[in-house]
């Protein structure tokens, strides 16, 4: 590969991290908090795209006929797949296949006392795991989550959390019970209302515990901005 | 205005062979181009191909294995072209000690200020050993930076809140394994394994040309390796499943090396790991240390680069004698200390 192939490498990994950056994008991939970062290597590699194209223009150093070798080229291909496919967050397929990541919380937040409640998905698995659903007792609770269907048919309402990039992402799921939609399809995102119960069930895969929720409405929602629950990163 | 000669025969996968000027100076843009149209011709299928969910899974988690490194290895580029260019060889024989027994130690202990994952270290290691240091320190610190950092220690005492021992734990057995392969390289090693550095090829350059020279030349050369890690890795996180763990979590002998084993293959960074070492539940506390202190000194990404840095003689000796090494001490650590 010569100069001017690797100027316009770099440049093209360049802009597409900046892209990526600039856009929502990255948040299918890495965490939130590597955003600064993220731009600040996008601009690095265009100054060093730049650079090159600026000294070799000047005229050839000492070392003109050096090449980097052909492994290089393979930096076009997370180009490629940012740009044509831009592949979606993680979703029912790796949540399936990955156990409950579900981990006690080291305490619960006091919860407002009326009206129904909106909480994080994982917020509520552990509060009904390891808090014996104290705080959410006859009250309607809202969560929001994809759909994945587990080999033997159980649906769940899951949310991929994640600590650096997909790939540590990790699933916490909850069990569907009640007044489920007679049609489920899996990385559907919904807005599940529903009340504590105490039924539970262990994941097939790591054991890690599965808390349910009695549904009585599901509503189809837009996915989320952040796809992956962060919560745990601060 | 090279930066760096090395032979391009040795260590790349497939490296170029010897270089035609005339033919191959049009060609590789043309090549570039040419893969850029055919791509975006064929994006339908493409797309198609990869709607399978397998196939997405496999595309998420390289692309996100690649993006989450890209700005680490860039930062350990800047530092390591910022070494090679402003940072006199004097200044590391007065700061290291003398007698390279001693200097081991010295910089695998150096290694907990630079906050960042293997990706960073990896390129910093190879301007350190250019820059006159003692391949033994060097590589010790290599071994030792990524998984002694603060940031990295706080991790894992924020994902095993109910186990704050793991992070002493962690802590010590990365280090022993750091400064032992430091003394190991030192009784054992031969330079001739290490594809020679190149001497001062920024003497006559501008340093500026020299700086962008360098970070162009570690950015295509670590770059393209780490492509080659995110691969592998990808594939292991979408294809072999994680019931196949449950089998292994029963033994205890089995189960350190079995998740000594997921450290390579999953390749994961060395911030984020203790995380996934703490939802490995089923296993014990002992084999999830070794988890931890394999995953930063040897996994798929880190050998591919460490082939494309130092050459593949190196890599192919350094990364088994590291693993067999971390596995034992990472045992009896936690013997003493779980």
């Amino acid at each position: 590969m010569n100069r001017q192939a690797q100027a316009a490498v770099l440049f093209l990994l360049g802009a597409t991290l900046l892209h990526a950056g600039l856009t929502d994008l990255y948040l299918r991939y890495v965490k939130a908090g590597l955003r600064p970062l993220l731009l600040l290597s996008g601009a690095v590699l265009i100054a060093a795209a730049l650079a090159t194209v600026w000294y070799e223009r000047r005229g050839p150093g000492g070392h003109a006929g050096h090449r980097e070798p052909r492994v290089s080229w393979l930096l076009a291909v997370p180009v490629l797949a940012l740009i044509l496919v831009a592949p979606p967050a993680l979703g029912s397929y790796s949540a399936v296949r990955t156990g409950t990541a579900l981990q006690e919380p080291y305490g619960f937040t006091k919860l407002p006392e009326s009206g129904p409640l909106r909480l994080a998905l994982a917020d509520y698995a552990g509060r009904a795991v390891y808090d014996d659903g104290r705080s959410l007792r006859d009250r309607q609770l809202k969560i929001t989550g994809f759909v994945a269907l587990d080999r033997d048919g159980t649906p769940y309402l899951v949310r991929m959390t994640l600590n650096c990039c997909a790939a540590d992402a990790q699933p916490v799921k909850v069990g569907l019970t009640g007044h489920i939609p007679p049609v489920l399809q899996p990385d559907t995102w919904l807005e599940v209302t529903g009340t504590y119960t105490a039924r539970r069930t262990h994941d097939p895969v790591n054991d890690g515990p599965i808390p349910f929720i009695e549904v009585t409405e599901a509503r189809p929602v837009a996915e989320p901005r952040d796809p992956y629950d962060e919560t745990w990163n601060s | 205005m090279a930066v760096t000669k090395s032979p391009p025969t040795q260590g790349a996968a497939s490296s170029a062979g010897p270089e035609e000027p005339q033919g191959r100076r049009l060609d590789s843009p043309l090549v570039l181009i040419t893969v850029l149209v055919l791509a975006v011709l064929a994006q339908g299928p493409i797309r198609r191909m990869l709607g399978a969910p397998v196939m997405q899974t496999w595309t998420t988690v390289f692309v996100a294995v690649v993006v989450q490194a890209l700005p680490f290895l860039v930062l350990g580029v800047l530092l390591s072209a910022a070494i090679a260019v402003f940072v006199p060889p004097s200044f590391f024989a007065r700061a290291l000690p003398g007698r390279p027994a001693l200097a081991v130690p010295v910089a695998g202990a150096a290694g907990a200020v630079l906050p960042g994952c293997e990706c960073a270290s990896v390129p910093v290691a190879g301007a350190l050993i250019r820059r006159g240091v003692t391949p033994a320190a060097a590589l010790a610190f290599l071994l030792s930076a990524p998984a002694v950092n603060p940031i990295v220690l706080t991790a894992t005492a924020v994902a095993f809140p109910d186990n704050p021992e793991m992070v002493p734990a962690r802590l010590v057995a990365s280090l022993l394994v750091a400064c032992a392969m430091g003394w190991l390289w030192l009784r054992l090693g031969r330079t001739d394994w290490l594809r020679p550095p190149a001497r001062s090829s920024y003497d006559g350059q501008g340093r500026g040309a020299a700086f962008w020279g360098s970070v162009r030349h570690d950015v295509m050369h670590a770059g393209g390796f780490l492509v080659l890690g995110a691969i592998a890795a990808a594939t292991l996180k979408a294809v072999v499943p994680e019931t196949w763990l449950r089998t292994a979590a029963d033994n205890p002998v089995v189960a350190v090396l079995a998740l000594a084993a997921l450290a390579v293959l999953l390749s994961i960074c060395s911030e984020a790991d203790a995380f996934v070492a703490a939802s490995l539940t089923q296993f014990s506390l002992t084999a999830r240390l070794a988890f931890l202190v394999v995953g930063p000194m040897v996994d798929l990404k880190l050998f591919a680069m460490q082939a494309g840095t130092f050459g593949r003689d190196f890599a192919l000796r350094f990364a088994p004698a590291t693993f067999a090494l971390a596995v034992p001490v990472s045992v009896l650590t936690g013997a003493v200390l779980l």
